[in-house]
Order: structure tokens, then sequence, then C-alpha cells
């Protein structure tokens, strides 16, 4: 990589040292077409991009080649009668070997014989590669140098390739959605042979631990996701009881009310909130709320689970209050002033403006930011990962222990995981969902927004 | 307005509003009161977040030690007298602790006391005093007052956190271990002191050895690959699709998508890069290389919209202007929009390199999880991140990490405050009213 950097950074010297020398020397750079800086970008670009291409390709195909080359060179007995698991696993001890990690089973000599091929054909890809790549390079370079005259219109070239550049560069943006949709959508259709949506979408009960023993207690590989659903529901409620009314309230405070010098302390003091990381939150819900709640809960006489509903919802929601209160900042603002005008003219107090004109004005906002704040409960992740449980509850009592949709991703992905079991593949399920959930929410939200901004515009 | 009908009404309406303004003023003030106490609820819940977070994270970075008289043995240390430095690495300096501790209590010579006695020694502290010999070996042979490395039982115990009054069977220390601590206590062997190993070492199943500076590096690399790799495509899209893309429907469709793609649960660019970084292209799990590819995407859409209100707000005159003297559409961009909106660029990239290093969800599906005491040298060694380690700490059960999870919180606060200061000043210093 820091090689051709290099070549480039030289091909850029070369380049333009060659577009002046060609017009006669610096004297006649008005012979030029374009200035020489571009005569050397054109050739750094024909150096380095034709290299860098032929790198990644090389870095992305060369194991699976060497693995393929190898495996054919491995003794006949040893492959046949192995599953594609077996054989990977065999490969993967090869590879360690190699690399001198632990082995996990006995060396044999086969074994030992493949793990030095693989280091063998390792460092010769590694060689021919910097070979090749740096004799594309310098093929580059050289087919640039020859190039490179007066009449080259190395500026439309250079601008050209940029252009291209640039256009890939904004398509990054669709190519990860299409990622996310696919590699989503892929490992659930595998889930969804194994068990059916129906059971999924409807079922009452999860415990996705498959039993290992006929006997196990709590183990049925059941895949009913409503209680994770209902969970997800209930905690993002209570999320939204906190945070819209704090949210909108002091919205319409700070843009109706307060004192120009109060707004301007309180406005960023709230937007603080906004910044902290959610595992501050997570562990501040789970160190500091839970065990108050579930002191005050005692003392009520209540029972309270030490990883509460509550407990989660709250802190949440004083998470999303600086996302409410800022996008409706922003709606209320945009109504227009003649609005109010009109309606103090006709003798309205201000609260009155303001529940009665101000408000249905700026409602579709409203709930624009409501919604997408709605999503952002859905699919916020920490906080209820260290603060709500792992029981799947089917409840609606806010003191037990529930689990999210979220939860049981992290939870299902961050084990042992075999890749093809139902288990793992649940996870992505899970996570088609909340992709098209919150994408539902979102689009919804983003249009009523955009709409509303429209109108007063 | 003479018919005197007409006269009374209007009076009966005015009656009216007068007499329902008491009421209508109480709703207003009732109105106003209910907003103020929204905001003043929301900074509450600021300050008990901080306060929170800083009354239980700062007694962290102090550490108790216990002074001790430590004869460095050279028969222990060195018996061949060569000072060979793997003689010196492989000395049982545990035995030397050990013995200077039994010496401040000769009392105690009941084995099972005596072994009592040594837990209240780290198990770490034999390898600080390596280090320490072996960076320094005239020490062998003499007898210095060295300052050791306490348990974290211990350290809870000196910072008040264990309650003395508790029976003794619910406390983590018993009676003997405290009336020893006492003694050290009173003859000033005992004293906090600050905690350089929290900054210093990587993570450790022990409190006492355990430290950030792993996870600080992981940030580092992570955050330094992101940058380099979210900024220019950030960029480079906003230019494209401010500036010279044509408005049809491939356009339109890259706009909804960054917007959508801004709003979807960070999870599930977790899930993306399991299945496609990991699974399809076999980068190295739990690598600052793969965080960094997972953090480029999530927040590309951030630093694209960021750049593209930040080239708006450039006036066309400046674009109408070069044009006009002739440069070329991608020079007038390069040469004069692009370094006008610059700052504004600048601020909402850092914004977005502030929600990068804070983030954790999709970092834990990649296997950032993993417990790595080394701290990473490079792009491509296991790491794990500072708000990772929050969590792995957080779920701890020993009393010590409790502190130590909020000072690693506090110093990760630090760290965004100095980040969004930074963008705020950025703001300040260069925004320009056109």
């Amino acid at each position: 990589m820091l090689v051709v950097l290099t070549v480039m950074a030289g091909a850029y010297h070369i380049g333009r040292r060659r577009a002046i020398q060609s017009a006669g020397g610096p004297s006649q750079i008005k012979q030029l077409h374009s200035l020489p800086t571009y005569y050397g970008l054109y050739a750094a670009l024909w150096a380095g991009i034709p290299a860098l291409l032929l790198m990644a390709l090389w870095t992305g195909f060369q194991d699976q080649i060497i693995i393929s080359l190898v495996t054919t060179h491995l003794p006949p007995e040893l492959i046949n009668g192995l599953s594609d698991g077996r054989l990977g696993l065999l490969i993967n001890d090869v590879r360690n070997l190699a690399t001198g990690n632990i082995v996990s089973t006995a060396v044999t000599p086969d074994i030992q014989s493949a793990a030095d091929q693989y280091m063998r054909l390792n460092t010769l890809s590694q060689w021919s590669m910097w070979a090749v790549v740096l004799a594309v390079a310098v093929a580059g370079l050289a087919y640039a140098w020859l190039r490179t005259q007066p009449q080259l219109r190395a500026r439309n070239r250079v601008e050209a390739t940029f252009t291209v550049i640039l256009i890939i560069f904004s398509s990054i943006a669709i190519l990860t959605t299409l990622g996310i949709v696919l590699s989503v959508l892929f490992e659930s259709l595998l889930f969804f042979q194994k068990i059916s949506p129906l059971e999924f979408f409807f079922g009452i009960n999860w415990s996705p631990q498959i039993a290992l023993r006929a006997d196990q207690v709590g183990a049925s590989g059941a895949f009913g996701a409503i209680p994770l659903f209902t969970g997800t529901l209930m905690v993002s409620l209570i999320s939204m009881l906190v945070a819209v009314p704090i949210g909108l309230l002091s919205a319409i405070y700070l843009s109706e009310y307060a004192h120009r010098k109060v707004r301007a302390i309180a406005k960023p003091a709230l937007e603080i909130l906004a910044g902290i990381p959610t595992v501050v939150y997570g562990f501040f819900a789970a160190l500091t709320v839970a065990p108050i709640i579930r002191e005050l809960g005692m003392s009520f006489g209540l029972d309270v689970a030490s990883e509460s509903a509550l407990a989660a919802g709250l802190v949440m929601g004083v998470m999303i209050i600086p996302f409410v209160s800022s996008l409706s900042d922003d709606v209320i603002n945009a109504v227009p002033q003649s609005l109010r005008d009109g309606s103090y003219a006709l003798g309205a107090t201000q609260s009155e403006t303001i529940r009665r004109v101000v408000i249905p004005a700026a409602l579709p906002g409203i709930v624009g930011g409501i919604l997408l704040a709605v999503s952002r409960a859905i699919g916020e992740t920490m906080i209820v990962v260290m603060a709500a449980g792992l029981a799947a509850n089917l409840t609606a009592n806010p003191l037990d222990s529930v689990t999210t949709v979220t939860v049981q991703i992290v939870t299902l992905l961050t084990g042992d995981q075999e890749f093809d079991s139902a288990k793992t593949l649940a996870a992505f399920a899970l996570g088609l969902t909340l992709f098209l959930v919150t994408l539902t929410l979102n689009v919804i939200a983003l249009s009523i927004v955009r709409k509303y901004r429209e109108q007063y515009e | 307005m003479n018919n005197p009908a007409t006269n009374t009404t209007s009076r009966r309406a005015i009656d009216i509003v007068n007499a329902s303004l008491k009421r209508r003023y109480a709703r207003e003030r009732r109105f106003r009161w209910l907003g103020a106490t929204a905001v003043t609820l929301g900074m509450v819940f600021v300050i008990l977040l901080f306060a929170d977070i800083i009354l239980k994270g700062y007694t962290a970075f102090q550490q108790t030690y216990i002074q001790l008289p430590v004869e460095l043995a050279a028969a222990t240390i060195d018996p061949d007298g060569n000072r060979d430095p793997a003689t010196l690495a492989s000395a049982d300096y545990m035995k030397l602790i050990r013995e200077a501790l039994r010496e401040q209590f000769p009392e105690v010579t009941d084995r099972r006391d005596r072994r009592l006695l040594t837990s209240m020694i780290s198990v770490g502290a034999p390898d600080l005093l390596r280090e320490r010999v072996m960076a320094d070996p005239s020490l062998i042979g003499t007898t210095q007052e060295l300052w050791i490395l306490a348990d974290d039982d211990i350290d809870m115990l000196v910072k008040g956190y264990i309650d003395r009054n508790a029976p003794e069977s619910d406390r983590r220390v018993g009676d003997q271990m405290i009336s020893w601590i006492d003694k050290l206590d009173a003859e000033g062997r005992i004293a906090k002191r600050f905690n350089t190993i929290f900054f210093t070492h990587g993570t450790s199943r022990e409190p006492e050895l355990a430290g950030i500076a792993g996870a600080l590096m992981g940030s580092f690399y992570t955050l330094i690959l992101t940058f380099l790799l979210s900024f220019p495509i950030g960029v480079g899209a906003a230019l494209y699709l401010e500036e010279f893309a044509p408005k049809n429907r491939w356009t339109d469709l890259i706009e909804v998508n960054v917007n959508n793609l801004a709003a979807v649960p960070s999870i599930v660019f977790g899930l993306l890069g399991l299945a496609v970084f990991i699974g399809f292209f076999g980068v190295p799990r739990s690598t600052p290389l793969v965080a960094a590819l997972v953090m480029t995407l999530m927040t590309l859409p951030t630093i694209i919209i960021a750049s593209r209100v930040a080239l708006k707000s450039v006036p066309p005159s400046i674009r109408e202007a070069a044009l006009g003297v002739g440069a070329s559409p991608l020079q007038t961009q390069f040469h004069h929009v692009l370094p006008l909106a610059l700052p504004g660029i600048l601020t909402g990239s850092i914004i977005g390199m502030a929600r990068a290093l804070g983030e954790t969800a999709p970092l834990l599906m990649i296997g950032m999880i993993a417990f790595i005491v080394d701290v990473p040298k490079g792009f491509t060694d296991a790491a794990t991140v500072l708000p990772v380690q929050i969590f792995l700490w957080a779920d701890s059960p020993e009393r010590g990490f409790v502190e130590r999870t909020s000072a690693a919180i506090i110093v990760l606060l630090a760290f965004l405050f100095v980040m969004n200061l930074a963008a705020v000043l950025l703001r300040r210093r260069f925004e320009r009213r056109w």
C-alpha cells in the first residue's frame, strides 16, 4: 500500500516534469493544454489505480486459491467422506499450524506437509503480488509517460476520473442499504426454512437454546418472537411516556417563553443528553436507577425484578428527550409568526395561541419527530442489554423483567456460535424484523417532516 | 350604535370575557409553569447523571498501596550473581513480598492466617516488583521501603466502600484483616496514590490490575481508520450529490437512502459487518480494521448530511465568479467552494467521530467483546474499544469494577467533551455569514 503510494507520488513528479519538458521548458508552459499539475496527476492515476485494484483483488482471492491448492494436495483418503464442516476444521488446523497457533487435533505428517505447503504458497503469493503490483504501477506510469504530450487533454481526463470516483463514493450509501438487506434477508430465509414464519411471528414461546440432550429442562428451541415484540413495545412505550411530555413541553417553553439567555444555556445543556454514549446510560440504568426502583417498590410492598422494564424504559426516555425536543423545536420555529400574531390580535393568551394555533400547525412535524424517536427507542440496544433482562416474559407488568429484540440479537450472536444453527440465524431474522419496522417508521416520519417543511416554505 | 339593546349585549360580552380572564390567566400560568418544569427536569437528569458517574468513579483514580520494607535478597532473585535477565525474570518475587509482610506481623504464625495475610497483596504485585528490579538491577541485595499494590478488597475497604459494621459473614473482608489494615494504617504504611496502572495497563480479571490502555489504543486505531475512510468518501459523496448530480431517479434514491441510513439502528450495522465483512470478505474479527469499516458505514450519513449543509451555505456568487474567470467545474469546487465549506464539514465530521467513539452495540456483533489483555499495536491486532470495555466491566461482579467502570466512563466523556468542544470552537472561529 505504502509502496504504491510512493510510486504514485513519484509518478506525479515525473509526469509533471515530463509535461514541462515536452512543452519545451518552464517558459513554454503555455504550449500545454493543461497545467503541468494535471499531467502529474494523470501519471499518478495511471500508476496508482490499476495497481491498487489489482492488489485488492489479489488479497481478496489469494486465500481461497491457496486453500484449494492445498486441499488438492492433501492425500485423498484424508479428505474423502468428510463433510464441508469437517473439511473446514481440517483447513483451519493447517492454517493454525502454519501460523504457529494452537492446533485442535494431533499433527500428522500429512497435515504438517500441508501446513508447510500453505506457508510456502503464502510467501510465494506475497512476493509475486508485490512484483506484479509494482510492475503494473510502473507500466501505468510508462503508458502515461508516453501519452504525455502538449496536446494531451490531461485536465479533462483527470477530472473525468475524479467525477467517476465521486459517483462511486455517493453510491456507497446505496451499497450499504443493499448490503444490509441482502445479508439480513439471506440468513433470514435460511432461518425460515427451518422455522416457519408463522411460528416465529405468532408463537408466544421464546427459548432459543436447542437441547443437547433430550431431557434438558428449559431448552426446547422455541422461536416464538411475540414476547420479544411485547417487551420491546413496553420499553419503548415507557420511554415515550417520559420523553414526549418532557421533550415537547421543554421545546415549547424554550422556543416560546424562555428568555434568550435561558435558551442559550438550556438548549445546549439538554443536547448534552444526546451526546452521551448509550453504554453510559446502560450503566446508569443498571447500577443506579434499577436499585432505586427496586427499593421504592419494596417499600410499597411490590415485588420488583432487579432488571425491570421500568428502569430501562425510564433511562431510555431520558436519552430520547433531546431528540424529541430538538425536532419539535425546529418545527415550532418553522410555524410562521403571522399565525401567532393573528391569534394574539383576536385576544388569545399566549398559552391559548400555542395550544390552539401553533401546536395544530406544527402537529405533522411533531408527529414525524415522535415517530423518529419511537424508531430510535425500538432500535436502542445498550440500555436494554444492560438494564432489561434476558427472560422472555409475556407480561404487561412494567416491574417485571422483559427482553427485547435487540437484546436477543446481541445475546444470540455474542456467545459461542455455529453459523448454521437456527439460533444464530434467528438473530438475523430478528434483525430483519427490526430493520423493516424502523425503516417503515423512518420513511413515514421523514416524508411527513419533509411535506410539512414544504408547506411553509 | 344608538340601539340600547346592542349596547347591553356588547357590555355583556365584555363581562363574559372579564369573568373568564382570571381562569384563563391561571391556565396561562399553569402552562408556563409546566414548560419550565419540563426544562428543569431535563437539566436535573443531566446533573444527576454526571453527579452519579463522577461520585462513583473519582475514587478509581487513586489506588491503595501498602508500604513494606522489602529485602530484595540476592539469594532469591539472582542466586548466580550474573544479573542474567532470564534469571531475574523468573525469580519468585512473591516470596520477597510475603516475607516483608510477615515481618510486619510476627505474631501471625498459623498457616491459614498467613495465607490470609498474603491475600492482602494483589496477585499482580510481584510482576510490578519484577519490572522495577529488572529496570534497576542495582537494587538487588538492598532493603527498600516499597509501595506494594494492595488487593482490590483492601482497596475497597480503605476507600470506605465496605461497611465495617455489617456482620462479618456479609463482608468480603474479615475482622482479622481489618485489624491488620488498621495497624498498618496507624503506622502510616497505607496510602492512596495516583492510579497509574489504570492508564498504562490492559484489562484484567483483577480490578486493581485492570486498566484502559488497551481499550484506549483500540479506540484510537478504530477512530483514525474510520476518519481516513469516511471523511474523503463522505465529502466526495456530498460534493457529488450537492453540486454535480443531475436531478434524476438515481440521485433521488441515493438521497432517500442517506437519510434513512442515518436513522437505521446501529445494531443492524453490526449484523451487516458480521455477515458481509467477516462472513463474506473474511476480514479478521475483533480487529480495529473491521470495527472501522462498520463505523465508516455508520458515520457516512452524518458526514454527508453535514457536508451538504456546509456546501449549500457557500453562496452561488463564489461559484459563478470562479466559473466566470474560466475555472472548470471541478476546479471551482476544489479550489473555491470546498475550502470555504471546510469548517462546516469538519465540524460535522468531528461530531460524527464523537458518535463513533461512543458506539457500542455494533461492535459487540463483530467480536470486539473478546477479553483481550494485550495493548493492540496495529490495525489488525485483536482489540477492544473504550465503550465495549465499559460494558464488559459493568458486567463484572467485583465491587472494585464499579468505580473503574465509572472512571472509564469519565475518561470517555472527557474525550467526547474535548471533541465536541473542538467542533463548537471550529464553528465559532470560522463561521461566516454571507
